[in-house]
C-alpha cells in the first residue's frame, strides 16, 4: 500500500497560517509556552469549530446557513428550562436539543428543496423565528437552570484534556471520513455543478437536506458546549453565524459551493480563535477586533480566487482537451 | 405580446400590492376590533415614516440585488453617514450642503470599494461586504463611544416636516425611488443591471462590461445608505454611530427587496415591488403596535412571511416555466 | 408663503424650543465629573423622603415642583408608555413589574405601550403616534438621550405631562426625571468593597462590558478614581461585551498570566457567574467578587460562601412612573428630579429567591405586589 496522507486541495494556506499564529502565541502569550495553554485556547474554540464545520457542509453544496447564532441561543435557552437544575433530566435534555437542532436543519433542507426558496431567505426566516419563538415561550429572558451533570461537557474534562476537546476531534475525524466517502464527495460535487449530479443519478434534494440536518445537529452540539463552559445567557448565539462563516472562507472554502475541504474549514475557525487571541494578547484595542476580521476576510477571499485562477491557467496548460468546459461551469458559479 | 402576457400573468409586484391591500383591510378591521383606527392621520403618519428610512436603503438593495450581487455593509454605512453630516455640519447651517455632500461622497467611495473588491479581487459579494462592513464597524467602534456632532435646526425639518399625514422625508424618498426606477427600465446601463443579474456570461458575450455595471450598482446602493444617513441625522439631531445596524438595515432592506419579488440570483425585481415590500413591512409593525403584541411574536410573524412570499413567487414561476 | 403653507396643510413636528446640544461633543472624551461624583457618593448616604420598606416611592434631596396645571380629576386615566426595547433581562424584569404595578390602580382605564426595539427611529416615530392617541400622561424610557430629546420636546409641547425615567434626555421639559443615584455610586460601591478586602498590593481584574456607554463609563470612571487613591494593584482592564464565555476565557487567562487575582471588579453582574466559575474550574478560592444583584450570581454567593457585595440598579425604578403620573394627573407636587435610593447588597440571604429565574433581579421591589411570584417566573 502506497498511502500517504494527502491535503485536500486549497488545505495548505490555512493550514500555514495556522501554524504562524500558534508559534507566534507562544512567543507572544507566556501561557502558550505549554500545553496547557493551547489546550485552553482549543477548549474555547471548540463552539466554533464545530459550527464550521456544520456551516461548511451546507456552504460546500451551495447554500448558506444564517440560522445557526439563533438556534444556539434558542437551544441554550431551551436546556435550561427543562433542564431545570436536575441532574435526572440532562440525559433526555441533551437528546430533545440534538433531536432540536436535526429538527430545525431538516425545515431548512425541506423549504430549501421541496419550496424552492433561496437558503439565504429560509435561514434568515429560522433566525427571525427562532429569536422571536424562544423568547415568547420563556416570556423574554431565560428560566430555569442547567444541571451540573449537563454543564460536564463544556466544563469539566478526561484528566487534563477537556471534554470538549475530544467532542471536537471526534466532531472532526468524522467530518473529514464523511468527506471522503462517495456522499460526501456528491455533495461537494452538488455545490459545483447540480445539474451534472442530478444527472449521473445523485439524489439531490436528499443531500442538501443532509447539509442542513447535519448543520443543525452541529450547532446544537456547539450550544450543549458553550452552555457548559459559560451557563445560561440570552445573547449566546449572537454573531455566531457571521464568525462561522468567515472561518469557513478563511479555510479557502469558496461560497457558492464546489470547492474547499472541510479539515481546511475547521483550521480557519481556529486559527479565527486564535487571531482574536494573540490580538487581545498583543494588546490590539478590542474595538479594532471588527476590522481585522473584515480585512482578514476579503484577504482570505481574494488569495482563494486568484490562486485558484493561477491554478487552473497552469492546469489547462498541461491538460488543455477537455478542462477548458470545467473551467467555464465554474466560472458562471461565481 | 410581452404587454398582453404582463395584463394577464401576476408578477410579483402585483401580488406584493394585492398583499398589502388585503393586510390594510383585515388590519384595520382587527385594530376597529380592538376599539382604534388603523388608517386615521397619525396611522398613515406612522407607516410612512417607517417606511422612508427602510425604503431608501431597499431601493439601493434592489439595485445591487437585480445584478445578482449584495451589501451587507449599508447598516453600518448609514450609520457612519449620520456621523459624518452631523458632525461637518456641527451645528452650522452654512455647512448644510457640504455635510450632506460629504456624505454621499464617502458613501459613494465606500459603494466603490465594495464594487471593486467584488468585481477585481473577484471576492463573493456576501463576503466582500461583510469584510467591508466589518470594517466600518471596527472604524465606529474605535473612534465613537455614542452620538457625535450636531445638525442645525434648520435641517431637521428635512426629518420632522410633513404635508399633512405625509411626511417630506417619505415624498423625498417616492422622488428618488421614482428616479431610480426610470433609471433601471429606461436606461441603458439599466437594462445592463438586469443583464448581468440575469446571466453574467451571456451579457458578457453580448458586449456588456459586467464588472463596470456590478461596480455602478454598488455606488448606486451605497450611495442610497449614505443618504439614508443624512435623513437620520435630521431626524435624531445628530450623527448615531449604531443607529443603522439598530434598526437591522442589512438584513431588513434585502427581506424588503425579496418580499418585493427580486430573487437573489438577480435578473429579477424591482423598485416598486420593493417599496410595496416596505410597506407590508411597515404596516405589520403598525398593526402589531395598534394590537399591542408582543416584540416577540413580531419577529415569528416576519420570518414566516418572508419565506412564505419567496415560496410562493418561486411556485408561481415554476408554475409558469412548465405551463 | 405662511398662507401657502396653511393651504397645504404642511406641518411640523419639530420643537419650537431650541435644542440643549451644547454641552453633547466634550462629553465623549470625558466621563468624570467631580461635582456629579461628590453629589452621588453624598446621596448614598442621605436619608429619603418617603415611605419607609417601599424604596420606590422615596426621593433624595427632592424639590417638589407644582403640577396643578395637570391635574385631571375624576380618574379614568389613559396611561401611555414609549419603551426603549425589551431586549435583556434587566428590561424583562423592569417591564413585568411595571405592568403589575399599572394593575395595583383601577384609575387607568388604558394602559397603551409602544416597544421601540431598541431603535431610536422608531422610538421617535412611537413618541409621534403616541401624540395622537389622547393619552391622559405619557412615560418615556428613552433609548439614547442625545437623540431622543428632539422628540421628548415635541411630546412636551403637545400639553401632556411627560415622565422620562432610566436613561435621561438633555432637556428639562419633562414633569419629573425618575433615576436611581447613578453610575458613580454603582462603581464607587464595589471598588470601595475592593479597597477594604483586598490587601495592599493584591492584584484586581476589572471587567466592563463595552465602552462609550456613559452610565457604564460612569461606573468605571468612579472606580479607576477609587482604586487609583487605594493600595491595590489594577492589572488588567478588559471589555467582556456581555458574553459569558469570553468572560470565562479572559479570566482564565488572566489566572494564568498572573498567578494570583486578589479582587474582581465587574461594571455589570450579566455575566459575574462566568466569571466566578473561571476561579472554580481553576481550582483557586475566589477572590473577593463584585457582581449584581441578579439571581445565579446571588445563589453562586450564598451556596460557596463568596466574599462579595452587590451595587445594585434597582428594577424597582420601573414602579415610579407610574406612581409618578398618577401624582401628577391628582396635582399633587412631584420632584422635577426624582433621584431613587440606590441600595448595595450586602446580606446575600435576604436576597436570594431559590425558584426565580436565573436572571431575575432581586431588588424588583415587587414580593409585595399581588401576584407574585408569577408573572415574574
Amino acid at each position: 500500500m502506497n498511502w500517504r496522507p494527502r491535503l485536500a486541495d486549497g488545505t495548505a494556506p490555512v493550514l500555514i497560517v495556522l501554524v504562524v499564529l500558534l508559534v507566534t502565541l507562544a512567543f507572544v502569550g507566556p501561557t502558550f509556552s505549554e500545553p496547557a495553554g493551547y489546550l485552553a485556547l482549543l477548549k474555547r474554540a471548540a463552539p466554533l469549530v464545530i459550527l464550521a464545520v456544520g456551516q461548511y457542509f451546507v456552504i460546500v453544496s451551495g447554500g448558506f446557513d444564517l440560522s445557526v447564532g439563533s438556534l444556539v441561543t434558542a437551544a441554550v435557552v431551551i436546556a435550561a428550562r427543562l433542564s431545570d437544575g436536575a441532574d435526572a433530566n440532562t440525559g433526555w435534555v441533551i437528546a430533545l436539543l440534538l433531536g432540536f437542532g436535526l429538527l430545525v436543519g431538516l425545515v431548512n433542507g425541506l423549504i430549501t428543496t421541496r419550496l424552492l426558496v433561496p437558503s439565504f431567505i429560509v435561514t434568515l426566516g429560522m433566525l427571525l423565528v427562532l429569536d422571536g419563538a424562544v423568547f415568547l415561550w420563556t416570556d423574554g429572558a431565560p428560566r430555569g437552570a442547567l444541571a451540573p451533570s449537563f454543564r460536564v461537557f463544556g466544563r469539566g474534562g478526561f484528566g487534563q484534556v477537556p471534554w470538549s476537546v475530544l467532542i471536537l476531534l471526534g466532531v472532526v475525524v468524522a467530518a473529514a471520513w464523511f468527506m471522503r466517502s462517495g456522499t460526501g464527495r456528491t455533495l461537494v460535487a452538488l455545490g459545483d455543478n447540480e445539474n451534472a449530479v442530478r444527472l449521473a443519478g445523485g439524489a439531490v434534494h436528499r443531500l442538501r437536506v443532509l447539509a442542513f440536518v447535519l448543520s443543525g445537529l452541529l450547532a446544537a452540539l456547539a450550544a450543549i458546549l458553550l452552555a457548559g463552559f459559560a451557563g445560561v445567557s440570552a445573547q449566546v448565539g449572537q454573531g455566531l453565524e457571521f464568525r462561522a462563516i468567515t472561518a469557513v472562507v478563511l479555510g479557502g472554502v469558496v461560497l457558492g459551493g464546489g470547492r474547499g475541504s472541510v479539515v481546511a474549514a475547521a483550521a480557519g475557525a481556529l486559527s479565527l480563535e486564535a487571531l482574536f487571541t494573540l490580538l487581545n494578547l498583543i494588546g490590539v484595542s478590542g474595538a479594532l477586533e471588527s476590522a481585522v476580521q473584515g480585512v482578514i476576510l476579503i484577504a482570505a477571499v481574494a488569495a482563494a480566487a486568484h490562486g485558484k485562477q493561477l491554478r487552473r491557467t497552469h492546469e489547462q496548460e498541461v491538460v488543455r482537451p477537455g478542462r477548458g468546459g470545467a473551467a467555464r461551469a465554474d466560472g458562471v458559479h461565481q | 405580446m410581452t404587454l398582453v402576457r404582463r395584463r394577464l400573468t401576476i408578477t410579483p409586484t402585483v401580488t406584493v400590492y394585492l398583499a398589502l391591500a388585503a393586510l390594510l383591510v383585515i388590519g384595520s378591521i382587527l385594530v376597529g376590533a380592538n376599539g382604534g383606527v388603523l388608517l386615521d392621520q397619525s396611522g398613515i403618519l406612522n407607516i410612512l415614516t417607517r417606511s422612508t428610512l427602510l425604503g431608501l436603503v431597499a431601493i439601493g438593495q434592489t439595485m445591487v440585488i437585480v445584478t445578482g450581487s449584495l451589501d451587507l455593509s449599508v447598516a453600518y454605512l448609514a450609520g457612519l453617514c449620520s456621523l459624518v453630516t452631523a458632525e461637518t455640519m456641527a451645528g452650522r447651517t452654512s455647512m448644510m450642503v457640504p455635510g450632506v455632500l460629504l456624505a454621499l461622497a464617502v458613501a459613494a467611495v465606500v459603494g466603490l470599494i465594495n464594487g471593486l473588491v467584488i468585481t477585481v479581487l473577484k471576492a463573493n459579494a456576501f463576503i466582500a461586504t461583510l469584510g467591508v462592513a466589518l470594517i466600518l464597524r471596527g472604524y465606529l467602534e474605535h473612534n465613537y463611544t455614542g452620538p457625535a456632532g450636531s445638525v442645525p435646526r434648520a435641517f431637521q425639518h428635512l426629518g420632522y416636516d410633513r404635508i399633512g399625514p405625509v411626511p417630506v422625508s417619505a415624498l423625498l424618498v417616492l422622488l428618488i425611488g421614482t428616479a431610480v426606477w426610470w433609471f433601471s427600465r429606461r436606461t441603458r446601463t439599466g437594462y445592463h443591471l438586469y443583464a448581468v443579474g440575469g446571466d453574467t456570461e451571456v451579457a458578457r458575450l453580448s458586449g456588456v462590461r459586467t464588472s463596470r455595471t456590478i461596480v455602478t450598482a454598488h455606488v448606486l446602493c451605497a450611495s442610497m445608505a449614505g443618504l439614508a444617513g443624512v435623513l437620520l441625522a435630521a431626524r435624531l439631531g445628530s450623527g448615531a454611530p449604531y443607529a443603522g445596524t439598530d434598526a437591522g438595515y442589512d438584513l431588513e432592506s434585502i427581506a424588503a427587496a425579496v418580499l418585493g419579488g427580486a430573487v437573489l440570483t438577480g435578473g429579477r425585481g424591482g423598485v416598486v415591488g420593493t417599496i410595496g415590500g416596505v410597506l407590508i413591512l411597515a404596516t405589520l409593525d403598525t398593526v402589531f403596535d395598534d394590537l399591542a403584541v408582543d416584540p416577540f411574536l413580531k419577529d415569528v410573524v416576519r420570518g414566516v412571511v418572508l419565506v412564505a412570499a419567496v415560496a410562493l413567487y418561486a411556485r408561481h414561476r415554476l408554475s409558469r416555466r412548465s405551463s | 408663503m405662511a398662507a401657502l403653507l396653511a393651504l397645504t396643510g404642511c406641518t411640523s413636528d419639530l420643537p419650537n424650543a431650541e435644542p440643549a446640544a451644547a454641552d453633547k461633543t466634550d462629553k465623549t472624551s470625558e466621563f468624570f465629573n467631580q461635582a456629579e461624583y461628590d453629589r452621588q457618593l453624598k446621596f448614598r448616604t442621605a436619608t429619603p423622603v418617603g415611605p419607609d420598606g417601599k424604596p420606590w416611592e422615596q426621593m433624595l434631596d427632592p424639590e417638589l415642583a407644582d403640577t396643578a396645571k395637570y391635574a385631571k380629576p375624576g380618574g379614568k386615566h389613559h396611561l401611555c408608555f414609549s419603551n426603549a426595547a425589551v431586549n435583556n433581562p434587566w428590561r424583562q424584569v423592569g417591564w413585568k413589574t411595571m405592568q403589575q404595578e399599572v394593575k395595583l390602580h383601577p384609575e387607568i382605564t388604558k394602559f397603551t405601550v409602544l416597544d421601540a426595539e431598541g431603535k431610536d427611529d422608531k422610538q421617535i416615530s412611537d413618541l409621534q403616534s403616541l401624540a395622537g392617541r389622547g393619552c391622559s400622561a405619557l412615560i418615556v424610557s428613552p433609548n439614547t438621550t442625545a437623540t431622543l430629546t428632539p422628540a421628548v420636546e415635541a411630546a412636551c409641547a403637545t400639553g401632556v405631562p411627560v415622565i422620562v425615567f432610566d436613561r435621561g434626555v438633555q432637556t428639562k421639559c419633562p414633569v419629573t426625571y425618575i433615576h436611581p443615584i447613578g453610575g458613580f455610586a454603582f462603581g464607587a460601591d464595589g471598588a470601595e468593597f475592593l479597597k477594604e478586602k483586598v490587601p495592599a498590593g493584591g492584584k484586581v481584574l476589572a471587567l466592563r462590558i463595552l465602552p462609550g456607554v456613559d452610565v457604564l463609563e460612569q461606573r468605571w470612571a468612579a472606580a479607576d478614581k477609587i482604586f487609583a487613591g487605594s493600595g491595590v494593584k489594577v492589572v488588567g482592564v478588559e471589555f467582556t461585551g456581555g458574553d459569558a464565555a469570553k468572560t470565562k476565557s479572559i479570566v482564565s487567562d488572566y489566572l494564568q498570566r498572573e498567578g494570583k487575582i486578589d479582587g474582581v471588579w465587574m461594571d455589570a453582574g450579566a455575566t459575574a457567574v462566568a466569571a466566578v466559575e473561571a476561579f472554580q474550574d481553576a481550582g483557586v478560592p475566589v477572590p473577593p467578587f463584585v457582581g449584581e444583584d441578579q439571581q445565579d450570581f446571588l445563589r453562586t454567593w450564598a451556596a460557596d460562601k463568596l466574599t462579595a457585595v452587590a451595587p445594585t440598579y434597582p428594577t424597582y425604578q420601573w414602579r415610579t412612573p407610574v406612581i409618578a403620573a398618577l401624582r401628577i394627573l391628582e396635582g399633587q407636587q412631584v420632584p422635577k428630579e426624582w433621584v431613587l435610593p440606590q441600595p448595595k447588597i450586602t446580606q446575600v440571604q435576604d436576597y436570594v429567591e431559590q425558584d426565580m429565574p436565573p436572571l431575575h433581579y432581586a431588588m424588583c421591589g415587587c414580593e409585595s405586589m399581588p401576584g407574585y411570584p408569577g408573572p415574574w417566573r
